[in-house]
């Protein structure tokens, strides 16, 4: 059975953003754990997304600055062509070092360094996509004792990231979009 | 971590960054440590290194691999006119100000393989701004800056390159000032003609002159608190008042000692003013 976690973290890439829409929408505005998603971009598309994704949330949406401490009742965005690392103090650190997996922002790097820091207080959340980065994160996110969910890959537009997910482990959580943020909305009154 | 070499230990960090710092003179110590533990994983994965202290005998037996290690440390990665916006502020707000000054020094600090630096020539030669300016480029690593002098890069690159030039608003197209050579392309030495390069570690240099204008994009990223604040201080000390600092976009120096000194010019394009 899930616990409340301290924060969430949701990687994904091709597919992903309308489920991510229809999570922000549905997401109470006294929603306090914070929520820090990893999504594929486009490189030069630098602006505008937060914006787009402010405009349905009723929690604030932003690209954190590096440096910037993680606060409850917030949505980060990882910004566009950088990696997302959080550290032991719970700050955000920027990096624009080399891709990973094709990806940058790489959604392993964020899951690698948020379940080094928060352990089983982590839940991660991994959804379509066209490539495997996130699998090992998510993986080694499960091993760290986080809670695990991996969306569905029968109902993902995009199989192929959340596969390579389930060919390394099995998470805690297989489900749909749906079930996804049900899941998310029971976890404020917990 | 998900390699094949088991995760570092942040013991073992303290280890290799002490043995790093007595038997180099490079203290890596303040750096961001969650970024620094990956690429440490990644050079222990990619040299097949299995503990650290078959590392801490190399790297002090071994001035190759120290080298390569530095150069691992230190992220290389860059691209011209990487934010195009940040250049474009650079060219219609920032230089219709300096550009009246009888000389105008720029610093890029850290500049890596030089792609910023070339962005810079590129800049000041269409607008017109050629008289008078001087530039000094600095970076911790020899190689880095060796690859700068050359203005070689790979052609796969170019395209990324010719992208932010469009959005930059550039005049011309960047084959116009590079020639190409199988893989990889030679820039313009014209474009370096004002520029010197030099060795300089922001950890444990001073400053060293003064100038109008200090650009120092995404290197601030890879310390920790307290050492961006050293080396915002180092930069607010290199700055002749009513002067301009311009860092990467998610940088800041909310949070520092420099923060009183400067006033916000562009809060999107991280520019500030010397008060």
């Amino acid at each position: 059975m899930i616990q409340k976690p301290e924060i969430i973290v949701i990687g994904g890439s091709a597919g992903s953003y309308s489920i991510v829409r229809k999570i922000l929408a549905s997401l109470p505005a006294n929603f306090s754990i914070p929520v820090v998603l990893v999504l594929h971009r486009l490189k030069e598309a630098r602006n505008g997304f937060d914006e787009s994704l402010n405009n349905i949330s009723k929690i604030k949406v932003t690209e954190p600055l590096d440096k910037q401490r993680i606060a409850a009742s917030q949505v980060y965005l990882s910004p566009a062509n950088y990696h997302l690392f959080i550290e032991k103090n719970k700050t955000f650190a920027l990096s624009i070092s080399e891709e990973e997996n094709y990806s940058r922002p790489a959604i392993d790097i964020t899951f690698d360094s948020a379940c080094d820091v928060y352990g089983e207080k982590l839940l991660s959340i991994l959804l379509s996509g066209a490539n495997g980065d996130g699998a090992a994160g998510i993986l080694n996110c499960h091993e760290k004792k986080a809670y695990t969910i991996v969306q569905d890959p029968a109902e993902a537009l995009f199989n192929i990231m959340p596969n390579a997910a389930l060919r390394l482990f099995s998470p805690h959580e297989l489900l749909t979009s749906d079930k996804i943020i049900e899941l998310l909305n029971t976890l404020n009154q917990k | 971590m998900s390699g094949k070499i088991a995760e570092i230990e942040e013991k073992d960090i303290k280890s290799i960054l002490d043995n790093v710092k007595l038997t180099r003179g490079v203290d890596f110590n303040d750096y961001a440590q969650s970024s620094l533990r990956r690429r440490i994983t990644r050079f222990f994965e990619i040299n097949r290194i299995f503990n650290v202290s078959e590392f801490n005998a190399k790297i002090r037996n071994d001035d190759k691999f120290a080298e390569f290690f530095i150069n691992e440390i230190t992220v290389n990665v860059t691209e011209m006119f990487r934010d195009p916006s940040f250049w474009v502020f650079l060219r219609d707000k920032v230089f219709p100000d300096l550009i009246k000054r009888p000389v105008l020094k720029i610093w890029h600090a850290a500049c890596s393989t030089g792609e910023e630096v070339y962005s810079m020539g590129i800049l000041l030669k269409e607008a017109g701004f050629q008289n008078n300016i001087r530039i000094i480029a600095t970076d911790l690593n020899q190689g880095a800056l060796d690859q700068a002098k050359t203005g070689i890069y790979k052609l796969n690159n170019q395209k990324l390159n010719q992208k932010n030039y469009e959005m930059f608003g550039g005049k011309s197209t960047l084959s116009e000032y590079y020639s190409k050579n199988n893989n990889e392309v030679t820039y313009d030495s014209n474009l370096i003609k004002n520029v010197k390069f030099q060795k300089h570690n922001l950890v444990s240099n001073n400053s060293f002159s003064v100038f109008d204008l200090i650009i120092c994009r995404n290197v601030l990223i890879y310390f920790n608190l307290g050492l961006q604040d050293r080396v915002l201080h180092l930069f607010n000390n290199s700055l002749t008042p009513e002067s301009y600092l311009g860092i990467g976009s998610k940088e800041s120096i909310d949070r520092t000692r420099a923060e009183k000194h400067f006033s916000t010019i562009s809060f999107d394009e991280k520019i500030y003013k010397k008060i």
